[in-house]
Formats: C-alpha cells, sequence, structure tokens
C-alpha cells in the first residue's frame, strides 16, 4: 500500500510529462483525462452556445429538459444515437463511413501536445506546434471524403468549398505561427523551439506574452492567426462549407444519427484545438495574468484562489436560480436537481482551495479560461456577423491576411536582428 | 530468424525498393493520369525513405535536409502536374495517358 | 526503445506501407487510390519517427498528407472520373512496362543480395531533442544557397500551375 501512494507521489511531483517520462500508465491516464474533459467541454459548449445565442437574439433557448434546459445535449445525444443510421444508395459505402472517424481522430489526435501546464501535457514534443497544424489539417480529408462519397450535390459543393478554403487560410495561420515562433528565439543561445510547453516557457523567460511582444506586431500575427481559425473550423462568418441558406448542411447532408453526431463532436474539438494554439503561442498558455508585475507569495496566493472562487460562483449561481424555480410540485425533481448541481459545484471549489490542490490545478484553470473566453468568442461572431461571400472568403484569404502576414513575418524579423545587434550587442 | 528481428538499415532500404517499385509499376502500366501522378508521389516517397535511412546510418542530418527538398519538389510537381491535368481534360475531355498522342506521328 | 518494439512497428507499418502502395496502383476508382496513398504517406510519417527524423516526420504529415493530397483530391472532384473507370485500366503497352519492372525488381534483389554487407548492422541512435534545431541551422546555414532555389522552384511551380489550369489569363 505504501508503495503504491509513493508510485503516485513520484508522478503528482514529476517534473516531466508523462509522455516524455517515458511512462505509458501515466500518459493513459492523462489521455482519458483529456478526452473526458473534452467530452464535457463539448456538450457544456452546446448548451451555451444555444443558450448565449438565444439570449444575444433576446430569445430563452432551451428551458424544458432540466432546468433551463441543462439536460437539452444529453436529450439530444440520446436522440442522436436512438436515430436510423441512413446511408444513401449510391454512396461509396467505405469512404462514406471513414469519413467521420478521420475527422474524429484528427481532432482529437491534436490534444496529445495540448499543454495544460508545465507537466499536465500527455506529451512533449519536439516539434509539437508543427504536428498540431498537420493533423488538424488532415481534418479536411474527412470532410473531402464526407462531400464525395455521399454521391449528392450539396455535400460536394460544400465539401470543395471547405478543402478550398481550408487550404488557403492554412498558409495565413502558419506565416502568423511562424512569427510567433520567431519570438521563442530570442534568447541568449538564440535557438527557438518548436515544442508548445518550450514556447510557454520562452514567454515565462521574456516576461512577456507574445500579443503584445514588438507592439503592435505580435497583435497583428495574433489577429491574422484568429481571423484563420475562425476560417480553419468552418464557423460564422466564414461557414460557407454549410452555409444552411445555400446547400442545406454542406459536407453532411447526407449524414444521420451518430455519423452526424461525430461529425459534431469534431468540429467542436476542433474549435478547442485551434483556441489552445492560439492561447499557447499568443496568450502565455497556462501562465496566470500578470507573473512579473505582480510577483510575489501574496499576489501568488491571491491568484491560486481564482479557481476556487471561479467554482462557487457557479455554485452561487445555480442557488440563486434554484431559489427563483416555480414553485409548483411539478418542477420539484428540476429543483432539487439543480440544488444539487449547485452544491456538487460549490464542493469542488471549495476543495480548490486546499493548498495542495490549487497548486496544481491553477496552470489547467488559466489555460481553460484563456480557451474558454474563445469558446465565448466564437458564439459571439456567431451571434453578430453576416455570412461572407465565397469571392469574399478567398480575397481576404489570399490577398488580405497573406501579404499581411509575410509583412508581419519580415517586421518581426528584422526587429529581432535590430534588437540583438544594437540594443544588446 | 535473427536477422529478420533485428532492423537494419538494409531493412529500410528493401521497403524503400519495394515501394519504388510500386510507383514504376503504376507509372508504366496505369493509363489513368491521376493514379500516374500519385505513383510518381510512391517513388519520391521511396526515395525519401532511403535518404532518411541513411541519414540515421552515418549519424548526419544531411539526409533529412535532402528528404525536405525531395518534399518540396514533390509539392512543385504535384502542383504542375495537376493543372497540365487540367488543361489536358479540357481539351480532351479525357484523363486517359493514351490519348495524350497529338505529337505521334 | 525496446528491441522488441522496433521490429514489430516495422514490420507492421511497412506491412501498412507496401498494402497502400498496391492499393495505389490497382483500384478502379481514383479517389480510393489516393486515400490509399494518404494511408501510405502516413506511416511513412511513423517510420520517419523510427529513423529519428521528427521534424521530416512533421513535414511529411502537414505537406503531403494535409496539402499535397488534398490537392489531388481536389482535383479528381473536378475531372469527371465516371468515364474512365468504365474503360480498361491499364494502358497498351502494360507488358512492355511489367516487364521493365521485373528487371528493375531483379536489379534490386541482385543489387541487396550481393551488397548487404557493406551496410553496418549497427543502428546508430541519434539525438532527437534538438533534431528540428540542427535541420534548421544545416537548412540556413550550409543548404542556404538550395533552399534559395527551392523557394524559386516553387514560385515558377505556381506560376506554370495557374498558367496550366486557367483558360483566360
Amino acid at each position: 500500500m505504501h508503495e503504491i501512494i509513493q508510485y503516485i507521489e513520484s508522478y503528482l511531483t514529476s517534473d516531466k510529462t508523462p509522455g516524455a517520462a517515458g511512462n505509458m500508465f501515466w500518459a493513459l491516464v492523462y489521455i482519458m483525462l483529456v478526452f473526458a474533459g473534452l467530452s464535457v467541454a463539448v456538450i457544456a459548449m452546446n448548451w451555451l452556445e444555444r443558450k448565449i445565442l438565444a439570449h444575444m437574439q433576446v430569445r430563452l433557448g432551451p428551458m424544458r429538459v432540466g432546468p433551463h434546459g441543462l439536460l437539452q445535449p444529453i436529450a439530444d445525444a440520446i436522440k442522436l444515437l436512438l436515430k436510423e443510421d441512413i446511408m444513401p444508395a449510391e454512396a461509396d459505402g467505405f469512404v462514406f463511413w471513414m469519413a467521420p472517424l478521420i475527422v474524429v481522430l484528427a481532432a482529437f489526435t491534436v490534444f496529445v501536445v495540448v499543454p495544460f501546464g508545465p507537466t499536465h501535457a500527455i506529451t512533449d514534443m519536439n516539434i509539437g506546434i508543427l504536428f498540431m497544424l498537420g493533423v488538424s489539417s488532415l481534418s479536411v480529408l474527412g470532410i473531402v471524403m464526407a462531400g464525395w462519397a455521399s454521391n449528392s450535390h450539396y455535400p460536394l459543393i460544400g465539401a470543395l468549398r471547405s478543402s478550398a478554403q481550408m487550404v488557403s487560410y492554412e498558409v495565413a495561420m502558419g506565416l502568423a505561427v511562424v512569427s510567433a515562433i520567431l519570438m521563442t528565439s530570442l534568447n541568449a543561445e538564440g535557438t527557438g523551439t518548436l515544442s508548445m510547453i518550450g514556447i510557454v516557457q520562452a514567454q515565462q523567460a521574456q516576461g512577456e506574452w507574445f500579443i503584445f511582444k514588438f507592439f503592435p506586431l505580435g497583435l497583428i500575427a495574433f489577429f491574422i492567426f484568429a481571423v484563420a481559425m475562425v476560417a480553419e473550423t468552418n464557423r460564422a462568418p466564414f461557414d460557407l462549407a454549410e452555409a444552411e441558406s445555400e446547400l442545406t448542411a454542406g459536407f453532411h447532408t447526407e449524414y444521420s444519427g451518430f455519423r452526424w453526431s461525430l461529425f459534431f463532436l469534431a468540429e467542436y474539438s476542433a474549435m478547442i484545438a485551434v483556441s489552445s494554439i492560439a492561447v499557447t503561442l499568443w496568450l502565455g498558455g497556462w501562465l496566470r495574468p500578470f507573473p512579473n508585475l505582480l510577483s510575489g507569495s501574496t499576489w501568488d496566493l491571491l491568484f491560486s484562489l481564482f479557481p476556487g472562487v471561479t467554482f462557487l460562483l457557479f455554485a452561487a449561481i445555480c442557488f440563486y436560480n434554484t431559489a427563483r424555480m416555480p414553485k409548483h410540485p411539478l418542477f420539484r425533481i428540476q429543483t432539487i436537481g439543480l440544488a444539487g448541481f449547485g452544491a456538487v459545484l460549490g464542493v469542488i471549489g471549495l476543495v480548490l482551495f486546499v493548498p495542495a490542490v490549487s497548486v496544481r490545478v491553477q496552470d489547467i484553470f488559466w489555460f481553460s479560461t484563456k480557451v474558454a473566453g474563445f469558446m465565448y468568442l466564437y458564439i459571439w461572431y456567431r451571434g453578430t456577423f453576416p455570412r461572407y461571400r465565397f469571392d469574399q472568403l478567398m480575397r481576404m484569404g489570399w490577398k488580405v491576411l497573406l501579404p499581411m502576414g509575410l509583412g508581419v513575418l519580415i517586421l518581426t524579423a528584422s526587429v529581432a536582428l535590430l534588437q540583438q545587434k544594437i540594443w544588446h550587442p | 530468424m535473427e536477422s529478420m528481428l533485428h532492423i537494419t538499415t538494409l531493412h529500410y532500404l528493401v521497403l524503400g525498393a519495394a515501394l519504388f517499385l510500386l510507383g514504376v509499376i503504376g507509372v508504366l502500366t496505369r493509363r489513368n493520369v491521376v493514379i500516374v501522378l500519385m505513383s510518381i508521389e510512391l517513388i519520391l516517397n521511396a526515395v525519401n525513405l532511403n535518404l532518411v535511412a541513411f541519414s540515421r546510418m552515418w549519424g548526419g542530418l544531411h539526409g533529412q535536409v535532402f528528404a525536405i527538398f525531395v518534399i518540396t519538389d514533390a509539392a512543385a510537381e504535384a502542383a504542375v502536374g495537376l493543372g497540365i491535368l487540367i488543361a489536358f481534360f479540357r481539351n480532351k475531355e479525357t484523363v486517359n495517358i493514351d490519348e495524350v498522342n497529338l505529337l505521334k506521328w | 526503445m525496446a528491441p522488441v518494439a522496433t521490429p514489430f512497428f516495422f514490420y507492421l507499418l511497412s506491412g501498412i506501407m507496401l498494402i497502400g502502395g498496391i492499393l495505389v496502383i490497382t483500384r478502379k476508382n481514383p479517389v480510393h487510390s489516393a486515400l490509399a496513398l494518404i494511408v501510405t504517406l502516413l506511416a511513412q510519417a511513423s517510420i520517419y519517427l523510427m529513423l529519428y527524423a521528427p521534424f521530416v516526420a512533421g513535414v511529411q504529415i502537414i505537406l503531403y498528407a494535409g496539402g499535397i493530397m488534398v490537392l489531388f483530391l481536389f482535383v479528381i472532384m473536378l475531372v469527371s472520373i465516371e468515364r474512365s473507370m468504365k474503360e480498361r485500366q491499364f494502358n497498351s503497352q502494360w507488358v512492355v512496362g511489367m516487364s521493365a519492372a521485373t528487371a528493375l525488381g531483379g536489379l534490386f534483389i541482385a543489387v541487396y543480395t550481393k551488397g548487404k554487407d557493406i551496410f553496418p548492422d549497427h543502428a546508430l541512435s541519434m539525438v532527437e531533442d534538438d533534431n528540428t534545431q540542427k535541420v534548421a541551422t544545416m537548412l540556413y546555414g550550409q543548404y542556404m544557397f538550395a533552399f534559395e532555389i527551392a523557394s524559386l522552384l516553387l514560385l515558377v511551380a505556381i506560376i506554370g500551375a495557374v498558367v496550366m489550369a486557367k483558360k483566360r489569363i
């Protein structure tokens, strides 16, 4: 028993990621944790998107299933699983079957290198960011396969649009990423890194998030990435591949039931994946706000309270709404359920105040908070921007973002060189 | 059996040769231009495999750098080849390589 | 790396690669060929990882599987493939082609059986940690000129592709 505790403790205190330490068991645990967290995030995102969009349009959104529609995603999932799985008669069976699998695999595999903290990643690769961009670009293959295998007009057009769009925006995205990677090489040795953890550590060492580096160059690179990543995930206002008014549902028109839900899952996890790239490259990854300016043990203590306070806030919202639930006996189960949910959140919040826990969890908390900010932006875009026309989209990609990316890259390189040669000879 | 389990450079070279052969067969016998172009990609990949295997054998990185150059060439080749294919399809309404015979007398 | 894992993954990946390669050259439908080629390329990226070349593996995935093959699929969808799928799949000189390929295969077998002793059978292990940095130093140092020429080649290829594929310039 004592040995088992020691065994577990040695991993809790390890300063390496499980993949880098070569521990397969611990890596497996991390994979399960990331997978579970991602599934919960997608479910939560489904509910939040409908609620937030509804409130932006002065509607209520889902209200019936569970208190404030909290159980709506689960009801939807059950509905999708029970639905008949239809394959068009003229479809190419094998390719039709493979396409959602490839999209889901590509969307989930990228999380192997996402750094939730200095040790909280499944593994740390020397080619981390390259791996992420490469594997996430594989999802376009699944989309093209889905569109082609359906053997139908709308999916084919949707797939062609989607692949053209993703290939075009990948270029601008790559240039923006390169200009951020260039900033990692501004150290004494002059060598940069492609490793996701290394990139965040470089920001820590330089005492500056890359979004503020060489103002406004870092900001412009971030802006290019932020636009390209919306296009890359086929979300509004760049959702031409699935424009309802023109193509019904784009490449997944012919998909139903479970296969469709795989596409849905992949879309949301791809959104989380590109947001994590943006957070890692420009927003300091797991670093808390102002680690240099507000340093010292007092500030450390204050910022380590944030995770617990956030969960207590959620719990307070739950309890407030429990009090506001209708008093009719029909709502009794829902009221009890909401109160129970609030209690669970509150207990989690209290556990997060324990110093031993909060030290390990606050990295994950800051990373997730930043990613959640991006998720809100995605919903906000969808609620406010009108959809682009396809030629506008292509013009934007090739004639605006690409030259901007090239210019930022050249300027960043020149400024970095000047800084090394003149100000710090 | 011992030599089967001990993976050396030769194993990678044999794999590369087999891939190269498959590519050559594809280029020489297939009729569809798209598949001929894909067979050329197979050939280039076989070459890359050899380059990287030799790079490990000698412990240097020249082979890997050359593999990157070969990948660049493959991208250029694919872009121009597919451009020619589209022009050809527009003129002849076919993708069969047998029908590229305007210069045949 | 454990001594059992290397042969296992080598034979697994090379099996996938060879089956993929055979499917590429035998399928009637070009889309199926392209998918088989993608599987081959991904397996090859894994083999690069086994050969201590992570950067080349990353480039292989991002450029080949994510870029070139998407281009292929795109073009296959633009040209109509129904007619050519119903026709004869092998060209008129396939006998000549097969015999030439057989001769080449014989040459390979002869070379590798005769010359297998010149390859050292020790497997060098290279440091993987700074592979990317080393490759970058070589690309922008020793191979600078070749690198610039490659960029020029890409420019020419872009212009060539546009000239070829566009109806009116």
